[in-house]
């Protein structure tokens, strides 16, 4: 036996009232990991920004349209070194509930001009020589087990055909594995494809994707597209792609502030219920600590003995939530809901069970520090009055 | 088989407040307990018996006087060197055995073991003789509630002799025993006391168990009188 087996022993000691505590630690932990792993994807959800790309939309807001002979004037403004463009498809796969992160791109300079989606080029040059070409992203691709060659339906919830259909028959000519921090739930379809068959709003763009010579001329550019088309119908808001991707994951409201709140509360709540219930346990035991003192344990060494077992009893309880959020989230990832589509990888990063095991150290330190101060001050004469 | 002295208390007060009043204990206690020495400690509730057995086992601090255990004070000790001191030099021995519920009776038996530096293997072996010696080799694997009173307090016995202490300290260890199961429990302090030389410090009410001593000491108004038993 050791100071480890007499902790063992103390949470064994009530092993319903251990049961309780260690499944109020577990579903903090539980909730904590679970909104960590949907912020974190969110934050990766638009993927890294380039410092020297831009992103031009309809000044009203993003999901009004552009035309597409903006793209041209763009491309002649100095400092600009590419340019492509792309429109919000609203897609989803044979039902409605299996929702695609689609996109319609010019293929050849989108892909291109976002060359971290890291494409084979044998394929690339595949999906912008086919017509009815279609980009799958790794996940999305191993999500719906498509593969090379295969031709695929995609439907669309916004757009309609001219024939009265809303689905574009297409061929996966390549799929893209992105570049670490590059989420691979996107799937891309050519322009000219999708529009020369809608039956509405043709040569029309949701945004236009600039490429710059250096970040240094972001402003200038800036300025003079937007100037461009100043006073027009569609006056366009130019920003850097960074900004952009910040307003897009404004959008999805402040979700940090929600798991604050939220794994706060829960936190807080254990931090009362696991402290009461370690001093009402530490107050039953007065006597045995009484007993391990006169048997020669010093004070600072029970103190140890009470501040693992509160440290040991946070950290059965948060692995184990921790080990459930990532069956939760692996599920929630082969589920591949409409809600979840808007999310990149969606997992538990190494960096949320780093905080998680913190927090669970933290939690034990704390509510194991009344307790263990309470049980260095037992005093054996008083204490063995009382028994 | 008694020795040179292995306790000596000196002109010992012991003085308590208790609000505006201090009450007094002993004013000038003195007492010799030679090595291998097997003493009764008797008197009338109140007497200090009690508060004699923890200075002795430096549960308790003299308020005045010295305590020597083989030729060295211990009252001024700091309590960590006490509790140290404890470890190596006394077993205590308690009315109500103090056993620790969750525990096996191997478990408990080890716990005072976990203070020494003694590797696992002979831990175990040392708990085993130990549990030998008071008869309950075939209960090693019980816990305290699976036991009768009289087992409960050989376990306890064998957890105060399995660090091999010179000093055992008895509080009524026969206080919550039927008569039989008493005898028995005091036939095995004699044990220990003869055949392992362990020296015995027993207080007790009870007349029948202070005859197994080698001595008994009457305590009353803060003072000894010695009787041979």
């Amino acid at each position: 036996m050791t100071d480890f087996g007499l902790m063992l022993a103390g949470l064994a000691r009530k092993k319903l009232r251990t049961i309780l505590l260690l499944f109020a630690v577990f579903i903090a932990f539980l909730i904590y990991a679970v909104l960590a792993a949907f912020q974190s994807s969110l934050e990766n959800a638009t993927g890294p920004s380039s410092q020297n790309r831009l992103v031009s939309s309809n000044r009203i807001n993003f999901t009004e349209s552009l035309p597409i002979a903006y793209v041209n004037r763009v491309a002649q403004v100095e400092g600009v070194t590419d340019v492509s463009y792309s429109m919000w498809f609203g897609g989803y796969f044979q039902e409605e509930r299996n929702f695609l992160l689609a996109f319609a791109v010019e293929p050849d300079s989108y892909t291109r001009i976002f060359s971290e989606l890291n494409i084979d080029p044998a394929q690339r040059q595949a999906f912008v020589d086919g017509r009815d070409s279609i980009l799958v992203g790794r996940q999305i691709a191993d999500q719906y087990g498509w593969t090379l060659g295969q031709q695929i339906p995609v439907s669309s919830n916004i757009w309609r055909r001219q024939d009265g259909g809303n689905t574009w028959p297409v061929v996966v000519r390549a799929i893209f594995e992105g570049d670490g921090d590059t989420p691979t739930n996107s799937v891309y379809i050519p322009y000219e494809y999708f529009d020369e068959a809608r039956a509405f709003a043709q040569d029309t763009i949701g945004n236009i994707h600039i490429k710059t010579a250096s970040a240094d001329l972001n402003d200038q550019v800036i300025r003079e597209v937007d100037a461009l088309f100043q006073n027009s119908r569609a006056e366009t808001e130019t920003v850097t792609e960074e900004a952009f991707n910040a307003a897009f994951i404004d959008q999805q409201g402040n979700l940090g502030l929600i798991i604050l709140g939220v794994t706060g509360a829960a936190f807080v709540t254990i931090l009362l219920i696991v402290g009461n219930a370690m001093a009402g346990a530490i107050r039953e035991r007065t006597g045995e600590i009484a007993v391990m003192k006169t048997l020669g344990f010093t004070s600072p060494r029970i103190a140890r003995i009470v501040i693992g077992e509160t440290v040991m009893l946070a950290l059965i309880g948060g692995l184990i939530g921790l080990a459930a959020a990532f069956g939760i989230v692996t599920l929630g990832q082969t589920v591949g809901s409409q809600f979840l589509v808007f999310f990149g990888s969606l997992k538990i990063t190494p960096e949320i069970v780093a905080t998680a095991v913190g927090l669970m150290v933290a939690l034990g330190l704390i509510t194991g520090a009344i307790p263990a101060w309470n049980a260095m001050r037992v005093n054996v004469i008083t204490a063995f009055r009382r028994i | 088989m008694t020795g040179e002295a292995l306790i000596e208390l000196r002109g010992v007060q012991k003085r308590y407040k208790r609000g505006d009043e201090t009450l007094s204990i002993f004013d000038d206690l003195n007492l010799t307990i030679p090595a291998g020495d097997f003493v009764a400690v008797m008197g009338p509730s109140g007497s200090g018996k009690t508060t004699l057995l923890n200075m002795l086992g430096g549960l308790d601090r003299p308020t005045g006087g010295s305590i020597n255990f083989a030729g060295s004070p211990i009252e001024k000790l700091s309590e960590s060197q006490l509790s140290a001191w404890r470890a190596a030099n006394v077993g205590f021995i308690f009315q109500f055995y103090n056993l620790m519920p969750t525990m096996t009776a191997t478990r408990n038996v080890e716990l005072p073991l976990l203070l020494t530096k003694l590797s696992p293997r002979d831990r175990k072996e040392r708990v085993k003789t130990a549990l030998e010696i008071v008869g309950l080799g075939d209960r090693s694997g019980h816990r305290p509630k699976e036991l009768s009173g009289g087992q409960q307090q050989r376990v306890a016995i064998a957890r105060a002799i399995v660090a091999d202490p010179k000093l055992l300290l008895a509080d009524e260890p026969t206080g919550d025993l039927d008569r039989t199961t008493a005898t028995e429990i005091l036939e095995m302090l004699q044990l220990l006391n003869r055949d392992l030389g362990k020296t015995i410090v027993m207080v007790t009410h009870d007349p029948a168990a202070a005859k197994y001593a080698k001595r008994e000491l009457h305590l009353d108004k803060g003072e000894f009188e010695e009787r041979l038993t």
